[in-house]
């Protein structure tokens, strides 16, 4: 109690200083920018510090109102400085890491528990608990939670909720930076929001233009505008978006010049309540999907100095001139063919790439998150922060999705079946709210993990990055882990010539067709074999008698070939997947002869004589070491077999991982009664029906939309895959369905016409 | 407080003893009295690899020297032959026939036994040869049977596969004998039987050979039911016709699966009804899988094929609730020399010796022998061995059988048979000696010991004919008639009541008009390819694969639900 009544008079007084640069002697109230860059060079006096007037107040208890990754992250920091922590879990969190790190977590019910501000005030208070970390989303960048948090005594370890209120409104923060001199992109940031005043106010900024809801980030209620004629479609898609996303008040639009080649590039900052601010570098996040990051680097690539440091200087000028405290992100928007960049706005928060400025600066910017909400100085100033960055290289952080490229990033959940994570050291960190056997839910947002590495220059980290993305492996749902790789190996990323339409430009090579190698599938076709072996004689043959080996005169082939037949699952391309079939023909206990035949080629390829090893740490998975003529092959194969009875085996084999298809036997569809299941459509995912596009007995042609679905907050258009009549639409219009939920059946006679 | 009350009291002892024990003067337990200098012997530490060393058999085998590359040579000729014999024999009946049976998309009789059984283990064949030039009319590869011991789910199972690809899978007399001799395995054994039925019936021009006797057709339905009762399970796989008598194979069955549109069982075919009643109905109706499986209930389960009936059969396999143990125990050492040297070892002139030491010292784990009376009764090797992890006894000629031999081959027999310990016997016996002094010594008595421990003997027994099995030799070695389990043959073996030679000798002493071709045929009939033709084993082996025939063999002798109580058997009387 006593700590919380300090707190409360600690918050009543605020200290507020004139704003000032750490690195500065200046205490000029108003600075330009001219000014700033002049004083950047020039070293913090110590007296500067002393002379403050604030108290410092430790914190000893913390609520994380986050999950996932960021509150194990938090967690671990906390941890560290000897903070006694509670989590936060929802029904379907129960289980989750995040809850399970804490000694404290307490329950919040519904999925939505996380955004309930008034109710998490309401626990953090009755537990006593003295300060809160909201992480990042949910209710980090709500200025109602901060200000709610300020008047309950409870320290918001964040910044101010005045700050975050001016920098979460798009225009007033528009409004402040251009006073401030920081330059913004032009555009219309007011109050006239009819569609007409807002298709004027584009005229004037002149197309292209950007539109995107006041309340906006992470891309939603956001839409590019080509031309004057689409503008209106636009505008009320954009509009829906964003009040599904944000609620009231998100179909507030602004409308900004769009620049075509941009680059994003954001500024790390960091303010304490005595009125210093520094920036910790900054960070390319170009490499975007769906508007969203993907790979994230630091220092960004291809810029010159003068840009960078100019870009540090303003970025410190936007969190001076809101007041700033604690850690935040000024993003810029940078024109790679003009080099000129433009304030976005500032991300009053901890960001998902915060590791990044980490890594490059060698700091833990949570626990200055702890030290500035106690009141403490930065630890660091501008120089010294300036010199580790020279010395400590490159960073870079993927983020690990579950999601499907190949299917335009489609969100995907479910069980990770099996998670196998590149070694930790130094240089590579991973941050990860889920451990193998985990669900990923589709309630939540779909981050799997973030894998940060660091290099003495960017092309060695991006070449560790590779490497360790190799050895990542995750079976049970898709994720972009193989195309992070292609990124990766991408020669265009490797020489920095990033913007944030780079996957667009360089599709062709990125979505490239593979080819699988003969070797994967005797392996999947080897794995099968093996695992099989030690679960059904519970006896290992190799221990107990002759099993395995050849008995007798004739050729072993005329009696022991085994087929497999394996398709390869491309969701690339619409067509089913290559069948190729390996016959197995034991030899010896670890000994084989394997034949390989792709269906279309006539000749199968023959390896003679291969040694197989192989191990089984669970009923699903097996690991061999192979001995072909030529090489020695490891893999770890993993069965998953899906609801419908398939069996799905994914080969992770040099640092390449390929999904097949094991086919059901001949015997298999009819024994078990499955045609009807064949000649209907699922949901490919859990979702909401938005609408039928189609009615019972209607014919449709292959490709035409059935169905509407909503999940994960878009829109997806489910299409015929084939020629034939509705004979039933399973939902009407708002069912909740689950993945694999039948949605359109079709009349019988129909589909064996089509197939 | 840790300290257990042992520990504490090994560390007080430990106390004691360093006090008593002055680092100066050495105690005098310690050293050698000197008044005594070498009187008294002290308990030498024997390291376990000093110990073993007098177990280990030592091989003198010289694998460049001419007689063992010429016996290679000679070897590698009954190697090639019964290779080649074995290769068409896999192949089933005739290519047209094949091509038809897969037309009908029917799996081929050995791929159904691969599917039928697990990854990884081996199929224990018996008899592949069985036919073989048996019937001047017709050609009938491994007797139009495939049987042999499987391991699916586990459970080593007794599998007997009609294949219908060779004469309509009908049963010659070769065929029925197959049959009876796989269900004797079996129920020796204690072995479930899988019968994947695909036949027309009894081969009606050899029907007096096939139906009247005792061990003809109406034999196979009396094993069923007699296993059954038994404890044994019956599992039966309907994958084509069953005719008549055949019907009984799945109607006799615990638990049968029937392919639909494939498998038809009636007591009488659509032509035949239509010749008793008038009436025409097709196959499907009068008893295909559909009719069975909901109308008649003579079959359990219904399967769209061959291959989802296997999946149904080792289902069944799995619920039979049977015990997946073994015997073997132990880490398992391969021998110390290399089995393939057996094809220099061994001979194809059985006039010469062959050393049975350098024979088993690639059949035994570790070539560890254990030998017992190594020096009485020479020409009869007796001792312990392992076998994959089995603890065996092992019985082995080395030479003519002399009274002596005979009676150390007697204990031994009454050794193991008192230790419940199978029985292994290699056998290269000319006979026993003959002459006035043998038969002074009582060499038939002696001799009738041995025949006697042998044939009272209660444990599984195996032989192995490794070279010839002559005359008498035969029976106290375990021949065909002392039931052993298994009875095997190298591709050099002969078998018969004496050598052509001899035979002609003999003929032409007691004054018969010698037959010009009599020795050349006895040199025919007493050959391993023409024994296992009739079945009068189960199966030519490769040498060097003895030791995994016999360890198959005692996985099915010993596993499962087999138990072998020591000190069981009851012998008769021994004439002293």
């Amino acid at each position: 109690m006593r700590s919380l009544k300090r707190a409360r008079q600690h918050l009543r007084v605020p200290v507020r200083p004139a704003p000032r640069l750490l690195a500065s002697p200046a205490t000029a109230p108003s600075l330009t920018s001219r000014s700033l860059a002049s004083s950047a060079a020039s070293k913090a006096p110590d007296a500067a510090s002393s002379g403050s007037s604030t108290c410092v107040n430790p914190i000893t208890s913390l609520l994380i109102a986050n999950r996932g990754e960021i509150a194990l992250r938090i967690a671990r920091t906390a941890a560290a400085m000897g903070i006694r922590t509670t989590t936060l879990y929802t029904d379907v969190d129960a289980a989750s890491q995040h809850a399970r790190c804490s000694a404290h977590s307490i329950a919040l019910g519904p999925a939505a528990g996380y955004l309930d501000g008034p109710r998490i005030v309401q626990l953090a208070k009755a537990h006593g608990i003295q300060a809160l970390h909201p992480g990042y989303g949910f209710l980090s960048e709500n200025a109602g939670f901060a200000a709610a948090c300020e008047e309950a005594g409870i320290v918001f370890v964040g910044p101010p909720a005045k700050a975050m209120a001016d920098m979460g409104d798009k225009a007033r923060s528009k409004e402040i930076m251009t006073a401030a001199g920081v330059p913004c992109v032009p555009g219309y940031h007011g109050s006239e929001q009819t569609p007409e005043q807002l298709r004027a106010r584009a005229c004037e900024v002149r197309f292209p233009v950007l539109l995107k809801s006041v309340k906006g980030g992470g891309g939603k209620g956001m839409r590019i505008v080509r031309t004057e004629d689409e503008f209106d479609a636009q505008l009320k898609s954009a509009r829906a978006e964003a009040r599904a996303s944000f609620g009231e008040g998100g179909e507030v639009m602004l409308v900004e010049k769009y620049i075509v080649r941009p680059r994003h590039v954001e500024v790390q900052v960091f303010a304490d309540r005595h009125g210093n601010c520094v920036a910790l570098g900054e960070r390319d996040c170009s490499v975007q999907r769906r508007h969203q990051k993907i790979l994230e680097e630091s220092p960004a690539p291809a810029l010159d100095d003068v840009t960078r440091k100019d870009l540090w200087d303003k970025a410190r000028l936007a969190a001076l001139a809101v007041g700033y405290v604690g850690a935040g992100t000024v993003e810029f928007i940078l024109d790679r063919d003009g080099g000129e960049f433009y304030f976005m706005e500032m991300n009053t928060r901890l960001q998902v790439e915060h590791p990044v400025s980490e890594m490059v600066t060698g700091t833990d910017l949570v626990e200055w998150q702890f030290r500035v909400a106690a009141g403490e100085r930065l630890p660091l100033t501008q120089e010294e922060i300036e010199e580790r960055i020279k010395e400590r290289g490159a960073a870079i952080e993927a983020r690990i999705y579950a999601e499907n490229p190949d299917r335009g990033f489609f969100p995907d959940s479910g069980k990770l079946v099996h998670l196998s994570t590149p070694k930790t050291s130094e240089d590579v960190r991973i941050d990860a709210g889920f451990i193998e056997g985990d669900t990923v839910s589709e309630a939540y947002d779909g981050m799997i993990a973030k894998l940060i590495v660091r290099g003495r220059d960017r092309e060695t980290a991006i070449r560790k990055m590779e490497l360790a993305l190799n050895e990542y492996e995750v079976v049970g749902l898709s994720t972009n882990i193989e195309f992070l790789k292609r990124l990766c190996r991408s020669q265009a990323f490797i020489e920095g010539d990033v913007e944030t339409g780079f996957i667009e430009k360089w599709r062709d090579e990125l979505f490239a067709p593979r080819h699988v190698a003969d070797e994967v599938f005797v392996q999947a076709a080897l794995g099968c074999l093996l695992s099989s072996q030690s679960h059904a004689t519970a006896l290992a043959p190799s221990r107990d008698g002759p099993h395995g080996e050849t008995l007798g005169f004739g050729k072993a082939s005329t009696q022991g070939e085994r087929k497999f037949t394996l398709r390869v699952q491309d969701d690339a391309n619409a067509e089913e997947g290559e069948l190729v079939d390996v016959s197995v023909v034991q030899t010896g206990v670890s000994l084989f002869n394997v034949a390989v035949s792709r269906r279309g080629s006539e000749t199968p390829q023959v390896l003679q004589n291969i040694v197989c090893e192989s191990a089984s740490p669970s009923a699903t998975k097996t690991t061999l070491t192979t001995f072909y003529p030529q090489t020695r092959i490891e893999s770890t194969v993993v069965r998953n077999p899906t609801t419908d009875g398939g069996e799905r085996l994914t080969v992770f084999q040099l640092g390449a991982k390929t999904e097949l298809q094991l086919v059901t036997p001949a015997w298999f569809e009819k024994a078990l009664g499955l045609k009807e299941v064949a000649a209907s459509v699922v949901a490919p995912m859990p979702c909401k029906i938005l609408r039928n596009e189609v009615v019972e007995g209607q014919s449709v042609e292959k490709g035409a939309p059935l169905v509407v679905i909503e999940s994960m907050k878009m829109e997806t258009v489910i299409r015929s895959p084939q020629n034939g009549v509705i004979k039933k639409l399973a939902h009407k219009e708002g069912d909740i369905c689950k993945a694999g939920t039948t949605l359109v059946l079709f009349e019988e006679d129909t589909t064996a016409e089509a197939s | 407080m840790s300290l257990s009350r042992s520990s504490r009291q090994v560390l007080l002892q430990s106390r004691q003893l360093s006090r008593q024990h002055h680092p100066t003067r050495p105690s005098p337990a310690l050293v050698h009295n000197r008044g005594l200098p070498s009187r008294r012997l002290v308990a030498t530490f024997v390291a376990p690899h000093h110990a073993g060393a007098i177990t280990s058999i030592k091989s003198n085998v010289e694998t460049s020297s001419d007689e063992f590359k010429e016996n290679e040579r000679l070897m590698g000729e009954a190697m090639a032959r019964l290779e080649e014999l074995t290769r068409k024999v896999h192949q089933g009946g005739p290519a047209k026939a094949r091509e038809k049976h897969l037309a009908r998309k029917k799996m081929l009789p050995r791929d159904r036994v691969t599917a039928l059984i697990d990854p990884g283990t081996s199929f224990l064949e018996l008899s592949p040869l069985a036919g073989h030039e048996l019937y001047p009319e017709a050609d009938v590869p491994a007797g139009g049977i495939i049987t042999g011991l499987g391991v699916v789910e586990g459970v080593t199972c007794m599998i007997v596969a009609n294949d219908s690809t060779v004469k309509g899978g009908t049963y010659y007399p070769i065929t029925v004998k197959k049959h009876l001799r796989a269900q004797a395995v079996a129920q020796e054994n204690n072995l479930p039987c899988i019968y994947l039925v695909d036949s027309g019936g009894a081969n009606l021009p050899h029907q007096s050979d096939v139906f009247p006797d005792r061990d003809h057709f109406g034999r196979i339905f009396y094993n069923q039911a007699r296993m059954s009762s038994q404890g044994v399970p019956q599992i039966s796989v309907v994958m084509g016709p069953c005719t008549a008598g055949g019907a009984y194979v799945p109607a006799m069955s615990d638990e049968s699966i029937i392919v639909q549109e494939q498998g038809h069982i009636f007591l009488a075919g659509p032509p035949l009804v239509k010749a008793a009643t008038g009436e025409v109905v097709s196959p499907e109706e009068l008893g295909g899988g559909k009719m069975h499986s909901s109308v008649s209930g003579v079959t359990d389960y219904l399967a769209v094929d061959d291959a989802h009936a296997l999946v149904l059969a080792r289902r069944c396999v799995s619920n039979l609730n049977w015990p997946a143990k073994s015997t073997a125990t132990g880490d398992i050492a391969e021998p110390l020399y290399s089995p393939s040297e057996l094809l220099g070892i061994a001979s194809t002139n059985l006039r010469k010796p062959l050393p049975i030491h350098e024979v088993i010292a690639r059949i035994v784990d570790g070539s560890c022998f254990a030998e017992f009376k190594r020096d009485y009764g020479s020409t009869l090797v007796t001792g312990f061995a392992n076998i994959y992890g089995h603890r065996v006894g092992i019985v082995a000629n080395n030479g003519i059988l002399f009274s002596s031999s005979a009676l150390k081959g007697a204990h031994f027999i009454e050794l193991c048979a008192q230790r419940g310990m199978p029985l292994v016997f290699l056998q290269n016996i000319s006979g026993f000696m003959v002459g006035k002094d043998a038969e002074r010594e009582g060499i038939a008595k002696n001799g009738a010991k041995l025949v006697t421990a042998v044939a009272c003997a209660d444990v599984p027994k195996f032989t192995v004919v490794v070279g010839g099995s002559y005359g008498a030799g035969n029976y106290g070695m375990c021949g065909r008639a002392y039931s052993p389990r298994f009875l095997w043959m190298w591709p050099n073996a002969r078998i018969g009541v004496m050598g052509a030679e001899q035979l002609a000798a003999v003929m032409e002493t007691v004054g018969q008009k010698a037959d010009p071709e009599l020795r050349a045929r006895i040199e025919r009939e007493t050959d391993a390819v023409f024994s296992s033709a009739r079945l009068w084993d189960d199966g030519v082996i490769p040498p060097q694969h003895t030791r995994r025939y016999l360890g198959l063999g005692l996985r099915a002798a010993m596993g499962g639900r087999n138990e072998v109580a020591p000190g069981k058997t009851k012998f008769g009387v021994f004439r002293m």
